[in-house]
């Protein structure tokens, strides 16, 4: 696993994906981790008003999809690509971008499943390049 | 794995704390939490059991100032130490730039000091890192305990099970009281920081 080097250009580009693909569809929060749980960037307009711990929510999530794909390897699956959770006010999706990093999409019962799922596919090929090259 | 952003000028480093079930792992990071100023470091993060046990990891993120106009934050890791948690620890390790070995003194947890120590070898390999080129500082806590008449390990006993091969810096150290904790996070922090600008940040700053 490689270190990574952000450029301010890489950031740019990737935070103005995130909002124009997800944010403007309705997305609380985006936040684009590696799998060691660091945050490459982070998108969204409830940063303020809900003070996520963006570096708590980084950790657990790294870790969660670990042990996902753990569990995967388990039942005889390479990986599972998505995860996501359904709660009462708030859902989470998790999706691999690449190889080492992870997409995690916040968002409300306004926003459809289906969209958020299909947006992150769109996005995962783009960020990967941007960062994984 | 280290993560610089040349964005924001900031250099996220991953330090894990490593050690066999019961050595004081966790203790650590609860003194640096209390011990410093709450504009230096966030929250503690901990998933553990009932009985206190770490179950998947406790994770304390810290900020230690600048470096050539970088801002170096480090986010301190421990593992859930119990033998059966191998793959819980493989987890974790992935991505780390630094990491301190805690060791038990008492005379009864000496094969676990050596097996944890093999242990932390092997699953490094599992994440393609090499404990040989790894930073890495040795803690030998619960000194306190050498008072007592619990059998102990002496000094020169861990020296000889453990740092004969790594050859590397330790601390004596007693994690409840803090004496050591500070002097083991900042050797680790050094030789991680010089280790990930080696590799990067003096090639990217010239």
């Amino acid at each position: 696993m490689a270190d990574f080097v952000i450029t301010a250009q890489a950031q740019e580009k990737a935070g103005s994906l995130i909002v124009n693909s997800l944010i403007k569809a309705g997305v609380r929060t985006a936040l684009l981790i590696d799998s060691a749980g660091n945050v490459l960037a982070n998108c969204g307009h409830e940063q303020q008003e809900l003070d996520i711990d963006a570096i708590s929510l980084a950790a657990l999530a790294a870790a969660s999809l670990a042990a996902t794909s753990q569990i995967a390897k388990l039942i005889g699956e390479d990986d599972f690509s998505l995860l996501f959770h359904k709660g009462k006010n708030g859902n989470i999706h998790f999706g691999r971008v690449g190889v080492e990093l992870i997409l995690i999409t916040i968002f409300g019962d306004d926003v459809s499943l289906g969209l958020i799922r299909c947006r992150v596919a769109e996005l995962s090929d783009t960020l990967a390049k941007i960062f994984e090259g | 794995m280290a993560l610089i952003d040349l964005s924001k000028k900031e250099v996220h480093c991953k330090v894990v704390y490593y050690g066999p079930g019961r050595c004081g792992k966790t203790t650590n990071l609860l003194y640096i939490h209390k011990a410093m100023d709450e504009k230096d470091r966030g929250k503690m993060l901990t998933i553990d059991t009932k009985g206190d046990r770490t179950l998947f990891f406790d994770l304390l993120p810290l900020n230690l100032g600048k470096i050539s106009g970088f801002d170096i934050r480090i986010q301190l890791y421990t593992v859930p130490g119990q033998v059966m948690y191998e793959a819980t620890r493989s987890l974790v390790l992935k991505g780390c730039d630094g990491l301190v070995y805690v060791a038990d003194p008492l005379k009864v947890r000496q094969e676990r000091n050596i097996e944890g120590l093999e242990d932390l070898r092997r699953n490094l390999e599992k994440n393609n890192l090499d404990l040989n080129k790894m930073p890495i500082v040795l803690q030998y806590n619960k000194r306190d305990l050498c008072d007592t008449p619990v059998p102990t390990l002496t000094v020169e006993e861990l020296q000889k099970d453990l740092n004969s091969q790594l050859n590397t810096v330790y601390y004596e150290a007693i994690a409840t009281t803090g004496i050591g904790v500070f002097e083991t996070l900042t050797e680790i922090t050094k030789k991680t920081v010089r280790y990930v600008a080696e590799k990067h940040l003096l090639t990217t700053i010239d």
